[in-house]
């Protein structure tokens, strides 16, 4: 059984805002009497992570997300609660935890700008105390699996924003860490680039072992990466469990459309007690819930002459837009 | 720090220093940009100013160029960039790196004193072919020391402008705050005017302050007028340490309070 790598207790973070009211009295108010508020980003929230695992972080804009990868990963110290990554306390910041883990962000960029990226990478090797030779290694294996060769040479502003998003995942990941953080990382890059991506950070979890924390808006890469997500509103944690589950949960039932033979199979359809959507000519359409789907449809096909069957379920999109607006996921 | 190896400083410098080169007419105009001294040379000597002091034309000269020289290699920019790789979120992949970001900073400010060596040899080729009373050569013990003196003032300027850059954990317009030190460091440096020709009572505090030992100091000793030197560099290692310890303390409490802005 693996062991827990990512350890949560009661964590809550408040920024101090201050406000500023429309207009040139607002304006003036602001100036001389400036009102700040405190905002609670992250409520008292608890979960574990166990090495080797991918979760994926699911919520809406401003919903926390970001603020509890970056309190994982030290760069915000949290205002309450305990927290514990691969055996150290983030903020504290340690060599040891540091080399440990890498945080990525979508179109934000640690490489140099005006020099190629191989550059970057001899100087991220040599900060994490890896020698030449070693580095030589490792850029080499890396870019082989990111497919990036020539690009390496070149300026980084002379790069594509998907060349740049993978020299900035092989800079991030020279020192092989064993936690990755990756807030959006996918962000603004083509379908292609984003397939690519998503293999191999899916190849680098099977080959590292490394636990991988995702947020991002594309469900696709929490459908292909994630089999665990957190959904997050509103600071809360409003569900921590199996994306299968979650899918089930918010989206229990399947579309069925039958084209019969005769509008007398539509009749007989009728009377089988399903919860029926639609009826146009010959074409029946139909609700069932997914525990029932499979005597349903044998029931269905063993019956009746049928001439073409759709299956439908709700875009997956559509189904974790819910989770944004849900408050509990029951 | 004593994570430190020769390898990841040597590998940090190099970065740098390519980074650098792809700035090379920049650097030149900046090295031009940092001609105050000869203004400040003209205007005392076509005065008659340096005779109320008693140094000569020539040692002036000489101070002015050496005024010049430290000034090229002791300036400091390190609070603008930081404010600006705070605001668009460039800090944060630096905090969690095991290289306190600072290091990164100063390996580039010594890269581009690096690039900048060149220019300003030839700034100072160009003064002497227009004052060739003003050659001097300097005893090498005068540069070994004059060479420690200005590192000193590069690292007294650094250490101030990371302080105030660490403010910006606060507030973001953390460069308004260097913008204060701005007219003391003009006028107390010794940038316009050597201290010698500062009024008495002006003396008798200025020197407890760090600004004489950002320009003037140096730039005496490398010029070959009278000073304290041992004293000189005491007082210099003083404000460093203090400095440096003033620094931690506010960048530990300055990154608890960090938002990860710009991310």
């Amino acid at each position: 059984m693996s062991k827990n790598i990512i350890e949560v207790k009661n964590i809550s973070k408040s920024f101090t805002i201050s406000a500023k009211t429309p207009g040139l009295k607002g304006t003036l108010r602001h100036f001389l009497n400036r009102k700040t508020i405190e905002k609670k980003v992250v409520k008292n929230i608890n979960f574990e992570i166990q090495e080797g695992e991918i979760v994926g972080f699911l919520g809406a804009n401003g919903a926390g997300k970001t603020t509890i990868l970056k309190i994982l990963c030290g760069l915000l110290y949290p205002t309450a609660g305990f927290i514990s990554v691969a055996g150290s306390r983030p903020f504290e910041r340690d060599k040891s935890f540091l080399e440990k883990i890498t945080l990525i962000m979508g179109q934000k960029q640690q490489l140099i700008w005006d020099i190629p990226p191989i550059d970057s990478f001899y100087l991220n090797a040599a900060i994490y105390g890896i020698e030449k030779k070693e580095a030589m290694k490792r850029i080499k294996n890396l870019s082989e699996m990111l497919e990036i060769d020539s690009e390496l040479y070149l300026p980084v502003r002379k790069l594509s924003l998907g060349q740049r998003m993978k020299a900035e995942l092989l800079a991030s990941l020279i020192h092989n860490p064993s936690i990755l953080f990756l807030d959006e990382p996918t962000l603004g890059l083509d379908i292609n680039a984003q397939a690519n991506l998503r293999k191999f950070l899916q190849i680098y979890n099977k080959q590292t072992g490394a636990t991988i924390l995702l947020t991002s808006h594309y469900m696709k890469d929490i459908t292909y990466l994630c089999r665990r997500v957190i959904c997050i509103h509103e600071g809360y944690i409003t569900y921590d469990g199996k994306l299968k589950n979650l899918l089930t949960k918010l989206s229990p039932n399947k579309d069925i459309s039958i084209i019969c033979k005769s509008s007398k199979d539509i009749d007989n359809l009728k009377k089988l007690n399903l919860e029926i959507k639609n009826i146009n000519d010959n074409q029946i359409t139909f609700t069932i819930n997914k525990l029932d789907f499979k005597n349903t449809l044998k029931n269905i096909l063993s019956k009746f002459e049928i001439e073409d069957l759709h299956i439908n379920e709700p875009p997956i999109d559509e189904v974790i837009g819910k989770i944004l607006i849900n408050k509990k996921i029951k | 720090m004593k994570n430190l190896s020769l390898y990841k400083l040597s590998t940090l410098f190099k970065t740098q220093y390519a980074n650098m080169l792809e700035y090379r007419a920049e650097i030149a105009l900046w090295a031009i940009s940092g001609v105050i001294p000869f203004f400040m040379l003209n205007i005392w000597t076509n005065n008659g100013l340096n005779e109320s002091i008693n140094i000569s034309n020539v040692m002036l000269s000489r101070y002015f160029l050496s005024a010049f020289f430290v000034r090229q290699f002791s300036v400091v920019w390190v609070v603008f960039t930081f404010e600006e790789d705070a605001l668009l979120g460039r800090v944060s992949p630096y905090i969690i790196q095991p290289l306190h970001p600072f290091i990164r900073y100063f390996a580039q400010h010594i890269a581009e004193q690096i690039t900048r060596f060149p220019f300003a040899l030839f700034i100072a080729i160009l003064f002497f072919i227009f004052n060739p009373q003003s050659v001097w050569i300097p005893s090498l013990l005068t540069i070994i020391i004059s060479i420690f003196s200005t590192f000193f003032s590069f690292l007294i300027q650094f250490l101030m402008q990371s302080i105030i850059a660490s403010f910006c954990f606060w507030t973001e317009k953390a460069s308004s705050i260097e913008k204060l030190l701005f007219i003391p460091t003009l006028f107390l440096s010794g940038l316009l005017a050597p201290v010698a020709s500062f009024p008495y009572y002006v003396k008798t505090w200025i020197y407890f302050t760090p600004f004489p030992y950002l320009i003037d100091f140096p730039a005496t000793i490398l010029s070959g007028n009278q000073t304290k030197i041992i004293e000189g560099i005491l007082m210099q290692l003083l404000w460093i340490i203090l400095f440096f310890f003033i620094f931690n303390k506010v960048w530990k409490s300055g990154t608890k309070k960090f938002t990860a802005m710009g991310l």
